[in-house]
C-alpha cells in the first residue's frame, strides 16, 4: 500500500523523506542501549507478524500497517523498526525500493510515533473500553497521515501525478477502517491482559514528568 | 500451513552462480550504484539498456525465476494507477483519445520512462541481492559501517518475524478448529483484535526470556560478525567493471 518504488519520486522527495528518517532513527537509537535492544527488535518482529494477518473489511481484506499500535507501545523505536522492516521486505520481496527506504519509513512511521505521542498518556489512564476507542482513532488516524504522505510525496515529485494521488488518498479508506477497529481492539485487550505493555515505549517520558 | 516457511537465518546461499562467488558487500554496494545511476539518467534508450543490464544481471545470478515473477506481478495498484493516468494528466500534443480525454506524447513517453526505470531497479535488486540470505546482508551492511544498533535490530527482526508468522498462523489454526470464521462483523474484528494483542504479550514474553538469555550469556551489546566474507579478485573485477560501466553511462548520458 505505502510501498512506493524506486524511480518514482523526484531527487528533492527523496532527500527529504531520507533526512526525516535519519533523524528519527538517530533519535531511537540514542534512546536504545544493549539491554533494551533485543526486546525492542522482538517486539518489533512481533508487529510485523501481526500485519501479515489479512483482515476482512466489507467485500475485500486488508493487511495492516500497525503503525498506530506499534507507537503506542513501542514509540519512537517504531522508526528504526519500520525502516528495517522496509529493508527487509525490498531485498527478501521486491516490495519498494532502496532510494525511496526514507520516503517509505517517513510515511509509515512518522504518524503513529507523532500521534502516539499524543494518544499514549490519556490511553495510559483511560479504562480499557475507552483506551481501546482511543486507540483505534490512533490508528485510524496514522494510516490517514500515511495515505496524505503518499499524496504528499507523489504531487511534490511531479505536478503531472497530482490525479493519480488523489484517487490512492481515497484507496486509503478501507485500510484506515480496518486498522481503526482491530487497533481498538488490541489496545482493549491489551489494556485488560497486560497494562504495562502499553508503555514500554513511553515509560521514560512519565519518569520525566 | 506453519512449518513450510524457509528458515530465513541460513548464512549461506545454496547456489554457486558467479554473483553468489562475490562478497555481500560488493553486491550491495553496486546495487545502489546501479539504482542510483538509473535514476540519474536522462535518456529513455540508457534507460533501456540499463533494463537489459539488470536482466543480464538475473540469468548471471541463477535464481529461481519463480521469485521473479512474484516480483513483477506484484505491481502495486497505486502503480498501474499512475502509469494509466500520466498519459491523460500530462498537457502536449495529443497522441489519441479515450472519449473526452486526449493522451498526450509527452505522457506516454513518461509513462514508459517510469515503467522501464521500475523494473531496471526491481530486477537489479532482485539479481544482486534476491539471492543473498538477509543474515548476510545485515553482516554485509555492518561490515561497511552501519550503525550496530540498526544491524542488530535487523538481524533479530530476520529471526522472530519467521517465528511470529508461524505462532499468529498457529492460533489462527486453533481459531478456525472452533469455527471461527474472518468476516467483517463486530466478532471477527474483536476476535482478530484479541489475536493481534495476544501475539505482542507473546512477542513480548519471548522477548524477555532471550533478553535475560542473553544477559546470562553476557552479552555486551556486540554481536560478532560472520567469518568469511573476504573482498577477493572476483570482487575487484566486478566492482571495477561495474564502476567504469556505470561512469561511462553516465558520462554519454550528460554529452547525449
Amino acid at each position: 500500500m505505502a510501498h512506493i518504488p524506486d524511480g518514482v519520486l523526484s531527487m528533492p522527495v527523496l532527500v527529504g523523506g531520507g533526512i526525516v528518517a535519519a533523524i528519527g532513527t538517530a533519535i531511537a537509537l540514542r534512546r536504545l542501549d544493549e539491554r533494551t535492544i533485543p526486546r525492542a527488535a522482538i517486539m518489533a518482529a512481533g508487529f510485523f507478524a501481526v500485519s501479515l494477518v489479512a483482515v476482512p473489511v466489507g467485500p475485500s481484506s486488508v493487511h495492516l500497517l500497525m503503525a498506530g499500535l506499534m507507537g503506542l507501545v513501542i514509540g519512537v523505536v517504531a522508526i528504526p523498526a519500520v525502516l528495517v522492516g522496509l529493508l527487509l521486505q525490498a531485498v527478501l520481496f521486491g516490495f519498494g525500493g532502496l532510494t525511496t527506504l526514507g520516503v517509505n519509513t517517513a510515511n509509515i512511521a512518522l504518524p503513529g510515533v507523532l500521534l502516539a505521542a499524543l494518544f499514549a498518556p490519556v490511553i495510559a489512564r483511560a479504562p480499557a473500553n475507552r483506551a481501546g476507542l482511543l486507540g483505534g482513532l490512533c490508528g485510524a488516524l496514522s494510516v490517514a497521515a500515511t495515505g496524505g504522505g503518499v499524496a504528499l510525496a507523489l504531487a511534490l515529485s511531479d505536478s503531472t501525478y497530482v490525479p493519480s494521488a488523489k484517487i490512492i488518498l481515497a484507496t486509503y479508506v478501507p485500510l484506515m477502517i480496518g486498522e481503526g477497529i482491530i487497533t481498538g481492539f488490541a489496545i482493549a485487550f491489551l489494556k485488560r491482559v497486560k497494562p504495562e505493555l502499553l508503555d514500554i515505549g513511553w515509560r521514560h517520558r512519565a519518569a520525566e514528568g | 500451513m506453519s512449518g513450510a516457511a524457509p528458515d530465513r537465518c541460513d548464512v549461506e546461499e545454496d547456489a554457486r552462480s558467479p554473483i553468489a562467488r562475490l562478497d555481500p558487500r560488493t553486491r550491495l554496494l553496486a546495487t545502489i550504484g546501479f539504482v542510483g545511476s538509473v535514476l540519474a539518467l536522462d535518456s529513455l534508450a540508457l534507460r533501456i539498456a540499463a533494463l537489459a543490464v539488470a536482466g543480464g544481471l538475473i540469468l548471471l545470478a541463477r535464481l529461481p525465476l519463480v521469485g521473479l515473477r512474484h516480483r513483477l506481478f506484484h505491481v502495486e495498484g497505486f502503480l498501474l494507477l499512475l502509469l494509466a493516468f500520466l498519459p491523460f494528466t500530462t498537457p502536449g500534443a495529443p497522441l489519441f483519445a479515450i472519449g473526452p480525454f486526449a493522451a498526450s506524447e509527452a505522457g506516454l513517453l513518461h509513462a514508459v520512462t517510469l515503467a522501464v526505470t521500475i523494473n531496471a531497479c526491481t530486477l537489479a535488486v532482485f539479481g544482486l541481492l534476491g539471492g543473498l540470505q538477509p543474515v548476510q546482508l545485515g553482516h554485509a551492511a555492518a561490515r561497511l559501517g552501519a550503525p550496530p544498533k540498526l544491524v542488530h535490530l535487523f538481524l533479530f527482526l530476520v529471526r522472530y518475524v519467521g517465528l511470529f508468522r508461524s505462532e499468529a498462523e498457529r492460533l489462527l489454526d486453533a481459531m478456525r478448529a472452533r469455527g471461527f470464521v474472518p468476516r467483517s462483523t463486530r466478532h471477527g474484528w474483536r476476535s482478530l483484535g484479541n489475536l493481534a494483542g495476544m501475539l505482542l504479550v507473546r512477542s513480548l514474553e519471548r522477548a524477555e526470556r532471550v533478553d535475560e538469555a542473553m544477559r546470562c550469556r553476557g552479552f555486551s551489546g556486540r554481536l560478532p560478525l560472520l567469518p568469511g566474507s573476504r573482498f577477493g579478485q572476483a570482487d575487484l573485477a566486478f566492482g571495477a567493471a561495474a564502476l567504469v560501466l556505470l561512469a561511462a553511462t553516465l558520462v554519454a548520458d550528460r554529452l547525449a
